[in-house]
């Protein structure tokens, strides 16, 4: 096998859709992951439900200012911040971590290291996230974006992220071969990453703050290397594992990927400082220019997708809503999001669209357009794998992305069409400001009609997810029940069974199958 | 690439550096900030927030008005007034040199705003040359000089945010020297608030305004807080702190609307929200009244 072809044909189904071998039994390398993927991915299914329903209740101002006008817990200020931060950490980060350990033990050609130690880490992640998210609700927040948590939720996630990382290096010390696939390197750039930025902003903004606007530079270099440039090394990791597995055909190709990661993490980590905030005039110039140099790893981007799908049978555009699919939007998403992005650290244009809806708009697409879409198509591809048995309604894959596809194309695009007709109301000094609120406000109500359809479509999401783990429980049950009816007979029991309950009861990997 | 511990160090460089860009070298250059001298005066600036300004700092955080305000003033650029402060001796040298000026020298540049006289002087104009270029306004002032008349420059930021209103000058690292957190905010769904408590002094329109900000203003969009407020019967004598409302926005008959503690913090924060001192980094001449 060529690594630089990272295409990992281990079990010869690269060009069967998983989700199609409904019967197959799972690998062990694929069985070993099923416990610590589970925790991780129905919490993670279960945040993106209510990560959404939060942001709709924060939509619902727009429609209706006094509608939680008693109720201090719903009210916007409160329930913005905590939307976003229930997708992000709720979501993104354990759905992103789950992916990558699978990732990781297929591409070692190992079982994953260590496998009881993701499963407690993944339940104190989702702990933490709910102490945040609470805590935001209750007025509790830290007041820094993409940092809000109070300092008991950010130490349980904290922990909990060094387990996984634990687990996923210790998986990646298994693999058979020296050479590593582009998607390796993205992952594990991405396990240095969060804990480097996440540490560094707690400390020097909630347990022993910084003075003055010192805070604000600090603030937004975390929030850039986390929405930005984090999301993307595992969202991009996530991809270039998928389509070259999904299209059949290698990564197009292994060299300019490498160059995407080089470009990526050196310029990438510069943006996010705007020319609006009172730093002094080095930063904002400094992270304009990057954001200029990080066109090139996006526009490369864009070409290894398209030359890696184009011509192949369901490539190009062409889309039925299966995983492919997902991945193909997803990384599309990713490019146009990135250039919004670019395109706000430019001072000519960000004199129009500062300040605007068209921030959150670049956030929207970031988060859900791309990366949720393309770990919800990574989830749909590999859960089958890992369970041993087909999702329950393989029909909603499809419903789900036809859902999806025009939900965050008429939210983030209304948000962001709204933002432009804000920003040009703004700047002009002679129109009154309430006419600038009006003019988003059309595009906000709209755009609601689009969070309801990629709400709608987590919604099947998580049924997929759910009645999954239903199924695996009580399949588990009846191998017990079996087991306990009859103790000899306990080959009746499948050996992966046997494995997941010896992982359940908590004795780890000294099973032997 | 061919192992692990080279990408780890790859991504440690690439995080690295970025880290002492935008983390160390800000704590390094803006952690040790002081207060700064105001513009001809002995004063310094800022002076911390009284007490329960700060407390209203934090009922802001809590219930997230960062993600609605922003509190950063923008500003595009200087120009210059130049205003006659005495028309002297002989005021028709002065009117003449005023249109040789403007007739000779620079044609294109004058933009007279507001039009108003200095009384007794036979029309010299007291704002003979507004929003103009520095350079002019020296070259300027040294003819009014010339002719005996008494002449000076008013600094004046300008950009669409300082002609809302929202503020003198933009906002500069020291106006957040004592805040914690640091709330810049990012989205204007709201106006700016860098310089509420300079606009909107009241503090009793302030109260109003949170309780229902429909009443004040039609058609806002800004949710009221109404759990910052307590509505209780009236008891043998109305509370002082009562609000008075419209009739659309009142309270049943027989209640009355006091402020909880936390409204008036609030409402206290949002008054001390005033950057109006001249910074080396950010002149401009003081002078409120305009005609
Ligand atoms: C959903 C967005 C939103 C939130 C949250 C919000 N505001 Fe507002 N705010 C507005 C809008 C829109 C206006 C303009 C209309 C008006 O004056 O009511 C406004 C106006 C104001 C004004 C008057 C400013 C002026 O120049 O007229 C003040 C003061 C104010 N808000 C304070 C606050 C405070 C304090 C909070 C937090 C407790 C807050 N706002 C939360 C949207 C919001």
């Amino acid at each position: 096998m060529n690594p630089k072809e990272n295409f990992d044909s281990n079990f010869g189904e690269a060009s069967v859709p998983a989700s199609r071998l409904v019967t197959s039994l799972a690998s062990p390398i694929d069985a070993s992951c099923r416990v610590p993927l589970l925790v991780l991915f129905s919490g993670a299914a279960l945040w993106l439900v209510v990560g959404l329903l939060l942001s709709l209740a924060a939509v619902m101002t727009f429609h209706k200012p006094d509608m939680f006008a008693d109720c201090p817990l719903l009210t916007y200020g409160r329930v913005q911040p905590a939307a976003n931060d229930a997708l992000l950490y709720g979501f993104c980060i354990p759905a992103g971590l789950g992916v990558m350990l699978w990732i990781f033990a297929r591409l070692s050609r190992a079982e994953l290291a260590l496998p009881l130690v993701p499963v407690v880490a993944a339940n104190l992640w989702h702990f933490g996230v709910l102490v945040g998210v609470v805590a935001i609700l209750l007025g509790d927040s830290t007041g820094f974006v993409w940092l809000e948590f109070p300092r008991g939720g950010s130490a349980l996630l904290f922990a909990a992220f060094l387990l996984i990382a634990i687990s996923a290096v210790a998986t990646f010390g298994q693999r058979r071969e020296c050479e590593l696939y582009p998607s390796h390197w993205f992952l594990l750039a991405a396990l240095l990453w969060f804990p480097w930025i996440y540490s560094t902003a707690n400390l020097f903004l909630v347990a022993w703050p910084v003075r003055g606007v010192a805070q604000v530079a600090i603030n937004s270099w975390f929030a850039t290397n986390l929405i930005f440039v984090w999301l993307a090394l595992v969202g991009l990791g996530t991809a270039f594992y998928f389509l070259p597995k999904l299209a059949g055909r290698p990564l197009q190709t292994y060299y300019l990927a490498l160059f995407v990661f080089w470009t990526l993490i050196l310029f990438g980590s510069w943006m996010g400082i705007t020319v609006s905030a009172p730093l002094p005039a080095w930063m904002s110039a400094a992270s304009s220019v990057a954001a200029a140099l990080t066109l090139v790893p996006v526009l490369a981007v864009a070409i290894i997708t398209f030359k890696t799908v184009r011509g192949v049978p369901h490539g190009g555009i062409s889309c039925k809503g299966e995983p492919f699919c997902y991945i193909k939007f997803g990384t599309a998403a990713f490019v146009l999001s990135a250039l919004m992005l670019i395109a706000e650290a430019c001072p000519q244009i960000s004199r129009v669209i500062g300040f605007t809806w068209f921030g959150p708009a670049q956030v929207q697409l970031q988060i859900l357009g791309f990366f949720t879409v393309v770990m919800s198509g990574a989830i749909h591809e590999l859960l089958p794998c890992v369970m041993g048995f087909g999702l329950p309604f393989p029909k909603l894959v499809r419903l789900q992305h036809w859902l999806f596809m025009p939900g965050i194309v008429l939210w983030a695009g209304s948000l962001a069409v709204g933002g432009v007709a804000q920003g040009m109301k703004l700047g002009n000094p002679q129109t009154a400001f309430a006419d600038s609120t009006a003019a988003a406000l059309m595009f906000l109500r709209v755009g609601t009609t689009g969070l309801l359809f990629i709400l709608l479509g987590s919604l099947l999401f998580a049924t997929n997810i759910f009645i999954m783990t239903l199924k695996w429980k009580l399949a588990l049950f009846k191998s017990l029940l079996a087991a306990f009816k009859a103790p000899l007979a306990t080959p009746s029991a499948s050996a992966s069974l046997r494995r997941d309950r010896a992982v359940a009861e908590g004795k780890g990997g000294e099973v032997k199958p | 690439m061919r192992n692990g511990v080279i990408v780890f160090i790859a991504a440690f460089i690439a995080l690295g550096v970025s880290w002492c860009g935008f983390v160390l070298a800000p704590v390094m250059q803006l952690g040790t900030e002081k207060q700064a001298a105001v513009l001809n005066s002995s004063d310094v600036y800022p002076i911390g927030r009284p007490g329960e300004a700060n407390q209203g700092l934090q009922v802001y955080r809590a219930n997230g008005c960062a993600a609605c305000h922003t509190e950063q003033v923008q500003q595009s650029g200087f120009a210059c007034d130049v205003m006659i402060t005495s028309a002297g001796t002989n005021p028709p040298a002065v009117i003449a040199a005023w249109w040789r000026m403007q007739t000779n020298f620079f044609p294109n540049e004058m933009t007279q705003r507001f039009y108003s006289v200095i009384p007794n002087s036979g029309g010299v104009p007291q704002f003979p040359f507004e929003r103009v270029r520095k350079e002019i306004a020296d070259i300027a002032v040294e003819s009014f000089q010339n002719v005996g008349a008494k002449a000076e420059i008013h600094i004046i930021a300008i950009g669409p945010d300082i002609e809302r209103g929202w503020g003198l000058r933009r906002s500069v690292a020291e106006d957040f020297l004592y805040d914690q957190p640091v709330q810049l905010g990012s989205l204007r769904a709201g106006p700016d608030l860098a310089n509420v408590g300079a606009r909107l002094p009241d503090a009793n329109w302030q109260l109003v305004h949170l309780y229902a900000p429909q009443a004040l203003v039609k058609n806002s969009t800004m949710p009221p807080f109404r759990f910052l407020f307590e509505v209780r019967k009236i008891g043998n004598a109305p509370s002082p702190d009562a609000l008075q409302f419209s009739k659309a926005f009142a309270p049943p008959a027989g209640c009355e609307v006091v402020p909880k503690p936390e409204a008036k913090q609030l409402a206290a924060y949002l008054s001390s929200l005033r950057a109006d001192a001249p910074l080396y980094e950010a002149p401009f001449t003081p002078i409120m009244t305009k005609p």
